[in-house]
């Protein structure tokens, strides 16, 4: 059986938008639980974290440049607390270890 | 009677005009895994306007990539539609963060077109702003953002791979260092989520590279990681009544 393309982008927006959108229109109360506010407060952190680690390392030709991205990374947010400026520094640390290796 | 947000208000275009300026170095990086993906379109022989349609629809990177790898291999609806949810799925979570960050009497339309907006790194500037989030920041950084990463996807999947690897592989890293500069300056202030960002790595590495857990795909590792932690989190480390 051969599907439309069109049917499976519509069935993939759909259910993106129900992801994205249900929680946001439905939970109206600040949720007073401890254990849940904690827990969403955390989520963020982890999920960037998680994504972060060790992908970037396997998103360049060399891993050697990804780990040299991540450390710079680290000590450009860290000292300069900026979302541009962390991310060009990473992609010149790899433009230059990829030049250099 | 609820707090308005139309822009004839300066406050509220001073927050859209800060989210444009925020969303600058994430469509940049956007542009540039977008461009990839575009890549991958081309591959199942999408038309690079098909391709810019879905973009602007899912904006997702491993959701479209999820997408595009069920089509080409001619999977039924249903199990495309699963794929997508599990890909997604860290959207959930991140859509009851977001909530809890909104005004209570915020309208249906305003949480409609927020939650749709909600990408890593759009959440990740969204919630990292002080107090009740103003949605007009939130969609001056969709605004930018997602344009390119249509734009980026598109003209991929038009032109295929002209750029040197090189470039590509160094544009490819400015993803992950706006991840970074999201989650390392708040672990100046809060040693905890210092100790959480090294504890994730760590457990994010073991898992993607120890054999029992390597055939676990990177959407699936996400999803089961930020559950785990963040759970242990909350409950070794919850937050204080009065905090943000």
């Amino acid at each position: 059986m051969t599907h439309s393309i069109f049917i499976y982008i519509l069935i993939a927006a759909v259910v993106s938008l129900i992801i994205r959108a249900l929680p946001t229109t439905l939970m109206r109360r600040q949720i007073t639980n401890r254990f849940v506010r904690s827990f969403l407060y955390y989520v963020p952190y982890v999920t960037l974290s998680v994504m972060t680690f060790p992908a970037i390392t396997k998103a360049t030709q060399n891993p050697a440049a990804g780990y040299a991205a991540l450390l710079v990374g680290i000590l450009v947010a860290w000292f300069r607390k900026n979302l541009f400026e962390t991310a060009i520094m990473c992609c010149l640390t790899v433009l230059v270890i990829e030049f250099l290796l | 009677m609820s707090k308005s947000y139309s822009l004839k208000y300066e406050e509220n275009r001073s927050e859209l005009v800060k989210g444009m300026r925020d969303g600058i170095p994430i469509g940049l990086g956007y542009f540039a895994v977008a461009f990839s993906l575009g890549i991958t379109a081309r591959a199942i022989s999408l038309s690079p306007l098909t391709c810019m349609i879905t973009s602007v629809l899912l904006h997702a990177s491993a959701g479209e990539y999820a997408v595009y790898t069920m089509i080409g291999a001619n999977a039924a609806y249903i199990e495309m539609a699963i794929m997508i949810f599990i890909a997604n799925a860290r959207y959930l979570l991140m859509s009851c963060a977001l909530s809890q960050h909104l005004h209570p009497d915020l309208s249906f339309f305003h949480r409609l077109f927020m939650g749709f907006g909600i990408t890593d790194e759009i959440f990740g500037i969204s919630v990292a702003r002080p107090g009740t989030l103003n949605p007009n920041y939130m969609y001056g950084a969709m605004l930018i953002s997602i344009p390119m990463w249509a734009a980026g996807s598109g003209i991929g999947c038009f032109s295929g791979g002209v750029l040197p690897g090189r470039i590509v592989s160094a544009l490819s890293v400015a993803l992950f260092g706006m991840f970074l500069a999201i989650i390392v300056p708040p672990a100046r202030e809060n040693r905890i989520i210092g100790v959480l960002i090294a504890v994730c790595f760590l457990t994010s590495f073991l898992m993607a590279s120890l054999p029992l857990f390597s055939g676990i795909s990177d959407g699936t590792r996400t999803i089961i990681l930020t559950v785990v932690i963040s759970a242990a989190a909350a409950l070794l480390f919850p937050r204080k009544e009065d905090a943000q």
